[in-house]
């Protein structure tokens, strides 16, 4: 047992903190630091520095342009970028289709679409969610018959809650290609959809914080050709369950803990709270709480260095990753005050800062702290985790 | 970062839980113990090496480090077992390596780890509560060596100690670190009062009063005044252990209360089948994940030595292990319903256990504040 990082490892952290600092643009760090809306350009300039430099597709084997890195260096690389100020990583392509893609995809479909997903010239929609189907994500009733000729799918449905679907040229989708499968597990099949396709409409959804980056899709007989099929037909909820095990690593959100925790401690400053017993209680809570997850998080990956994060220990760590993240954006909400009541859209745009009747520090706070509900929605909710490691702790213990 | 257990920290443990599981029945854990028990449960911890396991070893130790010594201290938490292991082997047993020549290691060491002696840190005072700095019992110097006099309260199996560790002020005031001196003395010389009691968890601690005792001066632990340090990191040592030891505890709640889940049946199912039963074995496993990742963390930096991050991550620890610690304890008794307020029932014995260590050494909002 060894509690420091290697020298190895310390160096490789400097090294990204000194690339997140030289190279960072100045106005996307600020961006990030208030809690403003990025646009896409903002991320695709971030996410081509990072793969210019071969850093932005950690999950990636080698030989597709992965940096090789172990899980201490990927731990490392998240939290010193998060913590530098840069945008997360937005995860439909590099980090969810990526990885199912080399593990299951066609020769054809990686060399089709890999490459474009690492230069961030093609975003990827998440079709998973339905009206019907949240966290319940099996029941999708989503359609796709295969034409008689077997050339082409035929898609009918209604996907809901697609991040940035505004943004995408493409989209993987869970569609039901055999609708009497005795479980409802089967029968679903892993299509990669062409969002240009007639018959797709994108309508955007007006958040509770005034975003407008989720977006119903509706499929109306889109054809999608049968090369799109990724993997064996019927096949695709396992390919599912391989990517959503990606996304919940990634959500303990541990760097992401750490920067609003600065930031409140940086705020508690500013509005005088300094010295204010209770709350420094409070932060002092949230710093040891923080400091149990990220050492479970790294006892957790030691153990399965070899193999991906299992499912439970996954779920555990976006649990409580997810939930300590809201309580802190709580308690900067409580930090802001009265000054967290003001609420302009417009005055959420660095070039209108100067509008806001708050300090441009607040002026993204409330609405950030609306957002962040979401930790505990996707990816599936915080109940269905709980099921989950519930089912595995009573059949362990 | 590196938590892996290697080949010999297994063996250690499963020699532990070998032992455990003989000399602690499943249905009696934590039933206070009677002198045969605790006479031949000690004798079999020495017979394992356990109580001279941190020791060098030509003081009959086994020179293991923080590591082992939480490895056995979850062991032991599980069976609810141990007796004096944190306060004679950890806690007094650091005090005695940190500050005590070779000759005073050579002297009381040996029969520390045999089992021939036991030792405890007399370190709090009526009305310091955590601060353990508040020092007033006086140590004045004369021709034969020392006087002590003073009270120190709820010294850990303080009344089976051969040996008081008595932190005594010989300078300064107040509760300054400078000033603070350590004397071994022996429980019955003349002027000792030593006041047993029971504890909560079935365990014995004492207040002992020291009234004109006179210490040697081949008793007195390190350099005058200066015990400061050497008394914190022997604190440090055992509360880190007591960490590991509530895992070890927590962990035995979670085997009782999913057995309990999935046998109980109310309104025609096993509570297993109840999702807010369920949602609380998830709690329980999330923290238990969390608690054991923080017992190793205290561990290594007590291994470390680093005295700024030692502070940090074992009160960070204590700071969870008391507040989740207890909740856990009270939250598993609720699982059970009446049966698990029972005095019968294991799991009201697992609560107390950790509703005392959550007490113990500094609560919750005293490490808050230390962090």
């Amino acid at each position: 047992m060894k509690l420091q990082f290697s020298p190895a490892d310390e160096a490789f952290r400097l090294d990204v903190r000194a690339f997140v600092k030289a190279h960072l643009p100045d106005d996307i760090r600020r961006k990030v630091a208030l809690g403003l809306r990025l646009e896409h350009a903002d991320y695709v300039t971030w996410f081509r520095i990072l793969e210019a430099r071969g850093w932005l597709t950690p999950s990636w084997p080698v030989e597709h342009g992965g940096p090789g890195w172990n899980h201490v260096q990927r731990y490392i690389f998240d939290e010193e970028t998060l913590l530098g100020g840069a945008p997360r990583i937005i995860a439909s392509g590099i980090q969810m289709l990526g990885p199912v893609l080399h593990a299951f995809g066609t020769e054809e479909q990686k060399r089709k679409y890999l490459p474009d997903i690492r230069q961030s010239n093609t975003w990827w929609a998440q079709g998973f969610s339905e009206p019907g189907a949240g966290s319940d994500l099996a029941a999708v009733r989503t359609t796709a018959v295969l034409e008689p000729d077997g050339q082409h799918f035929v898609v009918n449905g209604h996907k809901v809650w697609t991040s940035y679907a505004q943004w995408c040229s493409m989209m993987f989708a869970l569609v039901r290609t055999d609708p009497n499968a005795s479980k409802p597990q089967e029968g679903i099949s892993f299509l990669l959809v062409d969002m240009a396709s007639p018959g797709l409409t994108v309508r955007p959804i007006r958040m509770l914080e005034g975003g407008t980056d989720l977006n119903e899709c509706y499929l109306d007989n889109v054809r999608v050709p049968v090369e799109n099929l990724v993997g064996e037909l019927h096949k695709g909820w396992s390919y599912a369950k391989y990517l959503l095990g990606h996304e919940r690593t990634g959500i303990a959100g541990i760097g992401s803990c750490k920067q609003q925790l600065a930031r409140a401690r940086q705020l508690a400053a500013q509005q005088g709270l300094g010295d204010d017993p209770v709350l420094q209680a409070r932060l002092a809570q949230f710093e040891v709480e923080l400091m149990a997850l990220e050492f479970t998080a790294l006892r957790l990956l030691s153990a399965h260095q070899q193999s991906r994060t299992p499912a439970v220990e996954a779920s555990m760590l976006k649990v409580r990753g997810t939930e300590l993240r809201q309580a802190i954006f709580e308690a900067l909400l409580d930090i802001a005050g009265p000054d967290a009541v003001p609420f302009s859209l417009d005055a959420q745009k660095l070039e209108h800062l100067d509008e806001a009747v708050t300090d441009p520090t607040l002026v993204a706070l409330a609405a950030n702290c609306l957002d962040a509900r979401k930790l505990t929605i996707y990816g599936g909710t915080n109940e269905v985790q709980r099921n989950l490691i519930a089912r595995a702790t009573l059949d362990a213990f | 970062m590196d938590f892996s257990l290697n080949d010999d920290h297994l063996a250690l443990r499963e020699a532990v839980q070998r032992f455990c599981d003989g000399e602690y029945p499943a249905e009696h854990r934590g039933t206070a113990e009677t002198p045969e028990q605790t006479q031949r449960r000690w004798a079999g911890m020495a017979g394992l090496g356990l109580l001279g396991l941190p020791f060098p070893a030509d003081a009959g130790g086994s020179e293991q480090g923080p590591v082992e010594v939480m490895l056995v201290a979850q062991e032991l938490g599980r069976a609810l077992g141990g007796g004096a292991f944190v306060a004679s082997t950890v806690m007094a047993g650091q005090l005695l390596m940190r500050l005590g020549s070779s000759a005073q290691q050579r002297r009381w060491l040996p029969g520390l780890a045999s089992g021939t002696l036991q030792a405890s840190v007399a370190l709090y005072e009526d009305g310091a509560r955590y601060d353990w700095q508040q020092v007033q019992l006086q140590a004045r110097a004369n021709a034969q060596g020392h006087v002590l006099n003073g009270r120190k309260t709820g010294v850990l199996q303080g009344d089976s100690a051969g040996l008081l560790l008595v932190v005594a002020r010989t300078g300064g005031q107040g509760n300054e670190r400078q000033g603070l001196t350590v004397f071994a003395v022996d429980a019955n010389a003349p002027g000792v009062q030593v006041q047993g009691f029971d504890t909560l968890d079935g365990r014995r601690a004492a207040h002992v009063t020291l009234s004109d005792v006179v210490v040697d001066p081949d008793r007195v632990l390190g350099v005058p005044g200066e015990g400061a340090d050497a008394v914190e990191a022997a604190l440090d040592a055992a509360i880190a252990a007591l960490c590991a030891e509530a895992v070890g505890v927590v962990d035995a709640l979670m085997v009782h209360s999913a057995e309990h889940l999935r046998t109980r049946k109310q309104f025609g199912a096993p509570l297993a089948k109840f999702q807010v039963m369920q949602h609380r074995m998830a709690d329980m496993a999330i923290a238990l994940e969390q608690l054991k990742s923080m017992a190793c963390a205290a561990a290594m930096a007590v291994d470390a030595g680093e005295p700024a991050q030692r502070r940090r991550l074992v009160s960070a620890a204590k700071v969870l292990v008391s507040q989740w610690g207890r909740q856990l304890g009270l939250s598993a008794i609720q699982m059970h319903g009446a049966m698990g307020m029972t005095d019968e029932c294991r799991v009201s014995h697992f609560a107390k256990r950790l509703i005392v260590i959550g007490q113990l050494f500094g609560d919750a909002s005293w490490h808050l504040k230390r962090v």
